[in-house]
């Protein structure tokens, strides 16, 4: 009964922050609402029983990413969002294509929540688990030991491609 | 805490764990008090001057002064700041301060002299990934420091803002690799089961402490818990010669207070974390086992006396050079003291 | 026990993802667009963790360290060229570069 009622509300949490994160006009509170929605998805993985994946959520994502997002937030001095057509408004209330996404978007809600409930009714969660973090680490450096070197490049990659894309241009080049 | 069909009642246990989350809130408040004092007179005595002496005998109503001077001052807001995360910014840091030392043990399972059925751990939560959890609160804690800098909108906030969360994060990576070292040598994530590895002695003499088997990571992980609390003497960002006070300008009064609290209490984490981590915990000689949160006591006012000594006798890093010294010195021995673990773990089958 | 199943997880990932979703559509901003595709990556992660549950195995876990790890990859090169652009055209919005031209 617990966890139905936690659930819930890390459930609602999670969607009410993406919504506003999206309906904000000021990015800062954009990342921040964002972190808060990162936080209840944590709280939905404990309750799945991935301890280890909440942490890590916590750590890599609201510690990490979302700091890098807010630093350059804040670097760029990021401008209120200018809209083609009315400052006064909102910004997912605009005309024409906009709104056309929007509708495209709840479209795509429907159909995904169609298909993802068409298939047989499921039960509740059987008892097995794997939530240690020893047969993960197991899993990682065993079966899946390939794509992990792979991820570790890719990271190198991505630093490098960051660094090289956000220097500033010196006058002798 | 997976058994989660277990309905609430105000059975005994459950009020002394109410009781002993209350009892750790309150004890880390007086901590941050104690603290204000004990730094006071130790910079007074390294100092060879008297510090405070007239407050109550010998200054040691001191801090009782300080707390009602800093709750009359008038709280001042920039007109230009942005008022909600200017608000938000102090809480952010005290919540992250208060919320690591959850999952911090103090003293073995006890029953308090018989008066519980069963022993209960001294600890506000029992994860088995504490750890981890450490670490993840350590890397929400940026955000306090950073939202402060920017929403007082003054160029020294930010700037002290920008670069304390910066040097923050660049630290945080020697951090984690340090506690996992630890984790490599004790294969447990849970803090209790890792002080529980280092009880009983070498030889009946040497005990069987962490820190004589990791000596570099117990280095590796005080500096990098001295620079992630922004303490000297890598505290460029807030120092007052440099940039007035860093990210906290603009705050006053109780904001201001919240701060402070926030970098004692981190201090008192970061310390009782290291002294679970590689001091052993609770265990010492001369006392049974239910005594032994008073070793526990002894180690952490120990590493307590060291931050305050290094604070007023080493000259601080100016900002370049702490950011240099963090990546290309302590993250590559940090590393390499990882893989010499793990390689002796396996060869010598510890 | 909890009457929580699989299709509640299911649900809650596929509202999430829709959301994130309007958002790219929506909005211009390309920080806000970047946030929105975490929204969609973090409902994504949320369907293989409940999957890997229900079926008992750790895969799911597995394969959420990786999208993770893409993730951050992905975030820190995005900025990068957000960076990169503003710097260029002194514009947040995707609909200022829409020639080619630099």
């Amino acid at each position: 009964m617990n966890e139905t009622v936690l659930f819930y509300v890390f459930g609602t949490m999670a969607v009410v922050a993406s919504l506003l994160v999206i309906g904000q006009r000021n990015p800062i509170y954009s990342v921040l609402l964002l972190i808060a929605s990162f936080g209840a998805l944590s709280g939905l993985y404990v309750l799945l029983e991935a301890p280890f994946v909440a942490v890590i959520q916590i750590i890599v994502y609201a510690g990490a990413i979302m700091v890098l997002f807010l630093f350059v937030v804040m670097l760029l001095n990021a401008p209120h969002e200018e809209t083609e057509h009315d400052e006064r408004v909102h910004p997912l209330m605009q005309r024409g294509p906009m709104r056309f996404g929007a509708l495209l978007a709840m479209a795509l809600m429907v159909e995904l929540v169609w298909a993802l409930t068409s298939g047989r009714e499921t039960g509740p969660f059987g008892a097995a688990a794997v939530s240690s973090v020893a047969a993960l680490g197991r899993s990682l450096f065993g079966p899946y030991a390939f794509p992990f070197e792979v991820t570790s490049v890719l990271i190198l990659v991505a630093m490098l491609g960051a660094v090289v894309l956000a220097r500033r241009e010196t006058p002798d080049e | 805490m997976y058994a989660a069909g277990r309905v609430a009642r105000m059975t005994p246990l459950l009020v002394a764990q109410i009781v002993l989350t209350l009892f750790v809130f309150v004890m880390l408040l007086n901590s941050a008090a104690v603290m204000v004092y004990v730094e006071r007179k130790v910079a007074a005595m390294l100092q060879q001057r008297l510090g405070p002496y007239l407050v109550g005998p010998k200054g040691l109503l001191q801090p009782i002064a300080d707390v009602l001077k800093l709750m009359f001052k008038e709280e001042l807001r920039p007109k230009a700041a942005d008022a909600f995360l200017f608000a938000l910014a102090p809480i952010l840091s005290a919540t992250c301060a208060f919320a690591a030392f959850a999952v911090v043990p103090f003293g073995a399972e006890t029953t308090f002299f018989g008066l519980l059925s069963e022993p209960i751990k001294l600890q506000v939560a029992d994860v088995n990934v504490a750890i981890l959890v450490v670490f993840a609160i350590a890397s929400m804690s940026v955000y306090g420091i950073v939202l402060a800098g920017w929403s007082s909108n003054s160029k020294y906030s930010l700037l002290g803002g920008l670069r304390s969360s910066a040097q923050m994060i660049s630290y945080e990576l020697s951090y984690g690799l340090a506690l996992a070292s630890v984790l490599v040598m004790a294969n447990s994530l849970s803090v209790t089961d890792i002080v529980n590895s280092q009880s009983g002695t070498w030889l009946g003499v040497l005990p069987r402490w962490f820190v004589f088997i990791q000596p570099v990571g117990f280095l590796i992980y005080m500096i990098s818990g001295i620079a992630e609390t922004n303490r000297a003497p890598f505290d460029f960002p807030e120092a007052e010669q440099e940039l007035v006070a860093g990210y906290h300008t603009e705050y006053s009064s109780m904001s201001f207070a919240m701060f402070f609290l926030a970098e004692y209490i981190n201090m008192v984490t970061v310390s009782a974390v290291a002294t679970d981590l590689f001091l052993g915990g609770w265990h010492g000689p001369f006392l049974p086992a239910s005594l032994g949160w008073i070793w526990f006591l002894l180690k952490v006012a120990a590493i307590l006396f060291f931050y305050v000594w290094m604070r007023w006798t080493v000259p601080r890093y100016r900002y370049d050079q702490l950011m240099r010294f963090g990546w290309k010195v302590l993250l590559p021995i940090a590393v390499v003291n990882l893989l010499v673990t793990a390689a002796a773990v396996l060869y010598f089958n510890l | 026990m909890s009457d929580v199943t699989l299709d509640h997880y299911l649900v809650l990932s596929a509202v999430l993802f829709a959301i994130g979703a309007a958002g790219v559509f929506v909005r211009r901003n390309v920080i806000t667009i970047l946030l929105s595709i975490e929204i969609m990556l973090n409902a994504v992660n949320l369907t293989f963790v409940a999957f890997g549950r229900a079926l008992g195995t750790g895969d799911g876990q597995i394969i959420v360290f990786f999208v993770m790890t893409v993730a951050a990859a992905e975030a820190a090169v995005g900025l990068a060229i957000v960076i990169g652009l503003f710097r260029h055209r002194e514009s947040l919005n995707p609909d200022s570069f829409t020639q080619l031209k630099w």
